[in-house]
């Protein structure tokens, strides 16, 4: 079957790799940034926004593709800070309390029929997690959903590194126990689980120090031998410069503040703390700490951990100066964050524009990639979709998705070729009959000879 | 908040929560009278500018021209829109506290067998769900056991009640049996080798010989019952409570709630179901749209849902789930819709509207969660829609219930008007006030 989705996508991509400059006229636009043009256009030139206004300052050249939304709305591609979609085989390399040192980007199925289901949803980018297992779990991938390309396409090569830690019960396997046979691992408190973070973190120290030595006695110009090259201390090591983005798990109150103190005393930079249901008991250290928040809108009771979830916890981070998104943790719900981020305003009160940035330009920010995603503003990646209606009414649904100017979702295309597929399954499924009723034929006589 | 409404609800909020009574207590209900709204009957055209009122927990008066009763608590719903309360056609809302806290969850009994489970034992009056759920005007849902093959009998309750028995409506509702599912393909829809497809066909039919075995006990009992009861010199029998229990569903007066999704799975259910003579209502049924002709001469009721949900083979449509409601509406089979969750039941309107955004008529969408509802489970001179002589169940809202962002202003279930506070609410006010 994956092969049969992989023609009829490859027919897609390759339809829309024509053309480059591409119009999109007379929609609402929800810019996200600059609030809503009503009657306005977007021109796209190759992967960019090259103008956004009302209808009549934008002009198209003779060669444009034009795209008429009178009467939609365009809103930026949804952006998902929390995915595990397209990841190949497991999320979680179980086997440690650290395994910092493995890679999503090594295992990037661009076969998952769940990302051209995102989007459809109006999702476009994600950042990829490990799962919660362990207390650090592995290296994290932000990619597009470049439905129909290779994989090493929907990896955004200058995207921010980022790695992925968890807290609670799901690295001290409160939830789960291994099968028969196979030990408990350590931790399974909470104490534990900080303990594995700071350990973690005092080993990167003195690997980095090692270096530093080999380093400075290779200046003086001995001839030290180099320490053993550790692909887990080096990431560790890398967390400590700054070089790669936390974002961790976690759940309640009491462990955001552990994270947040040893965060202070080893001095690492968490980039965003994920689900955070009990951010809001604890916003104002969230953010003074200038910490970030994706979480669910309104998914509670489903753990212990999770009861005391509330779906104001948007509201009052976002009112506390965290900067706030909703992610989806879930390949069904990554497919109308849209309506998450709406449900800010019916709990608490957001505005519609501050609701509109919970899927958008908070997580693009979160991911460090808000200059060139997350609005639509002239010079930032083409990511868009456009909508048959208001983006926050339920009655609304994505009628075309573009990812970097090209179109990688449309329903109407897609209608089309799910009865191509449909035609091509019934065609071999027909040969598959008729190859066996003649092998079966001509099976007969031959055992009449024997 | 309208400022009209707010200064007409200080005023009435009071008193009305001073005499607050309870549904299916003998205790007196408040007269209540919303007027100045529209009202949406769900079974007849809305109404402009319309007055409903309520009284003893039943509704007495809708309509443009309705006198309002000495004593009433009078509402104005100037902006505002009447509508029924909703209904989910299936939900563990009171079956479950923390879905993974064990001591906290009483939907699934061991065993494949079990049809003397009974929801309505079970239901917690008191636990936080039923609050979070009413408040977006869910007021009634059907609280059901799931797990095994026959997992028990569900309940039709009232999300309000001091205990278990002032909020039933209806116990029992139906048998709910989950029909066993032949799964010839791996968990990632590959191709099983031959030994383990062998294996899952004998597993199978292992399985559906069990309930077939079952179901036939239940009918020889059935016959032994009646007999003796018609003539007392039949030799006498113990009482087995499991066989009880499907007497009704054998003998046709029961309906069973079978749960299938696929195509094959549905054809099989109904295939059985024809052989024991079942009362039979379609559940989940994720490729309904492959049986239609099946169900619409038997007349089976389908109950769709959850309909957020992703489709069950990668090379499904993506809106397959979406669509269904349509499909059915098309073709004149009658249906429903559940959100088969928990703690989110409360987004069943939003898995109606899904089913708006893919082709269902918004009236139809709104009715799939109303009226629909109280007509398959046999309750629709009680529930489902603003009618008179129907229990007061009544939600007012700022606009259409099926929008997020519309927000519901009150509630009253049985006439009661329900504390729009919650577990929810409470912390965050709480922590809206931290210093």
């Amino acid at each position: 079957m994956k092969s049969l989705i992989a023609i009829v996508t490859f027919t897609v991509t390759t339809v829309a790799f024509a053309q480059n400059v591409t119009l999109i006229r007379d929609a609402t636009i929800l810019t996200v940034s600059h609030g809503k043009i009503e009657h306005g256009s977007i021109l796209i030139r190759g992967t960019k926004i090259a103008a956004v206004g009302p209808n009549d300052q934008i002009t198209a050249p003779a060669d444009a593709q034009i795209v008429n939304a009178s009467g939609k709305f365009v809103l930026p591609g949804i952006v998902d800070t929390h995915s595990h979609t397209a990841i190949e085989g497991s999320v979680n390399e179980i086997s440690l309390p650290n395994t910092g040192m493995v890679r999503i980007r090594d295992v990037v199925n661009n076969e998952d029929i769940d990302a051209y289901r995102e989007l459809a949803g109006g999702t476009t980018t994600a950042l990829m997690l490990h799962g919660s297992a362990n207390s650090i779990g592995g290296q994290s991938q932000i990619a597009k959903w470049k439905w129909g390309r290779p994989a090493s396409e929907w990896i955004v090569e200058d995207a921010p590194r980022t790695i992925k830690f968890a807290l609670g019960e799901n690295p001290k396997s409160s939830n789960f126990r291994p099968p028969a046979g196979i030990p408990l691992q350590y931790p399974s408190t909470r104490m534990g689980v900080e303990e594995v973070i700071r350990k973690s973190f005092l080993d990167a120290r003195d690997y980095m120090a090692k270096w530093d030595e080999y380093d400075a006695r290779k200046k003086r110009g001995e001839n030290p031998i180099p320490p053993r090259r550790d692909l887990l201390m080096e990431e560790m090591a890398d967390i400590l410069r700054g070089n790669v983005d936390v974002h961790s798990h976690c759940y309640r109150s009491d462990e955001i503040m552990m994270l947040l103190s040893l965060s202070d005393e080893l001095g690492f930079k968490i980039r965003e703390l994920q689900h955070v249901l009990e951010g809001y008991k604890v916003a104002r250290e969230i953010a003074a700490h200038g910490v970030g928040g994706g979480t669910f809108i309104d998914w509670w009771g489903y753990k212990a951990e999770a009861y005391d979830a509330i779906p104001y916890n948007v509201a009052l981070m976002e009112r506390a100066g965290v900067l706030t998104s909703v992610n989806s943790d879930s390949d069904e719900l990554a497919r109308r964050l849209n309506l998450d981020a709406a449900k800010a305003m019916k709990y608490g009160g957001l505005t519609e524009e501050e609701a509109l940035k919970l899927c958008t330009l908070n997580p693009a920010t979160q991911l460090r990639l808000d200059k060139r995603i997350g609005s639509i503003d002239v010079g930032k990646d083409a990511d868009l979709a456009i909508w048959n209606g208001h983006p926050f009414s339920t009655y609304s649904r994505v009628d075309t998705t573009f990812i970097e100017g090209q179109i990688y979702f449309d329903r109407q295309r897609d209608l089309r070729l799910r009865q191509e597929l449909a035609k091509e399954k019934a065609d071999r499924l027909k040969k598959e009959a008729d190859e066996a009723a003649k092998e079966k034929k001509e099976k007969t006589p031959e055992d009449k000879n024997d | 908040m309208t400022k009209r409404l707010a200064l007409a609800l200080a005023f009435t909020c009071a008193p009305l929560l001073a005499q607050s009574v309870i549904l299916n207590n003998s205790g007196k209900k408040p007269t209540v009278a919303i007027r100045n709204s529209t009202i949406y009957p769900v079974t007849s055209a809305p109404i402009a500018n319309g007055t409903i009122v309520f009284a003893n927990g039943v509704i007495t008066a809708i309509g443009t021209n309705v006198a309002i009763p000495s004593g009433a608590t009078v509402i104005d719903g100037a902006g505002l829109s009447v509508y029924p309360g909703l209904i989910d056609s299936g939900s563990q809302v009171g079956l479950t506290e923390v879905s993974s806290v064990a001591g906290t969850n009483d939907t699934s009994e061991l065993g494949d067998l079990n049809p003397n489970a009974r929801a309505e034992v079970a239901v917690n009056p008191h636990s936080n769900l039923i609050p979070v759920t009413r408040v977006n005007g869910i007021t009634t849902v059907i609280a059901e056991p799931e797990g095994g093959i026959i997992s028990g009998q569900s309940a039709l309750i009232q999300l309000s009640g001091w205990t278990p028995k002032e909020m039933v409506l209806k116990a029992p509702v139906a048998m709910h049996i989950h029909f066993p599912r032949l799964r010839t393909v791996s968990f990632d829809e590959q191709p099983q080798d031959e030994e383990a497809e062998k294996e899952a066909k004998k597993n199978y039919s292992n399985q559906v010989d069990k309930l077939r075995d079952i179901l036939r006990d239940a009918q020889a009992y059935s016959k032994a019952a009646a007999a003796r009861a018609k003539d007392t010199t039949v030799r006498r029998f113990d009482r087995d409570v499991i066989l009880e229990a499907l007497v009704p569903v054998v003998e046709g007066r029961e309906p069973v709630i079978v749960h299938a999704s696929l195509a094959r799975d549905i054809k099989a259910a109904i295939k059985f179901a024809d052989e024991f003579k079942l009362k039979m209502i379609l559940a989940d049924a994720e490729e309904v749209a492959q049986v239609i002709p099946d169900l619409k001469s038997r007349n089976i009721p389908v109950i769709l849902g959850p309909i957020l949900a992703l489709p069950p083979h990668e090379d499904d449509p993506y809106d397959l789930i979406f669509t269904n409601a349509k499909t059915l509406y098309d073709n004149g089979i009658r249906f429903a819709i559940q959100s088969s969750d928990s703690h989110n039941a409360r987004n069943l309107p939003y898995h109606a509207a899904t089913c708006a955004a893919f082709g269902l008529p918004k009236d139809v969408a709104l009715k799939s969660i109303t009226i629909f509802p109280a007509e398959i489970f046999g309750i629709a001179d009680r529930i489902g829609s603003l009618e008179v002589g129907k229990i007061a169940n009544v939600i007012v809202t700022n606009g259409d219930p099926l929008e997020i962002v519309t927000q519901v202003k009150k509630v009253f279930i049985g006439g009661e008007d329900i504390p729009m506070d919650t577990y929810q609410t409470l912390l965050y006010e709480k922590f809206l006030k931290r210093p």
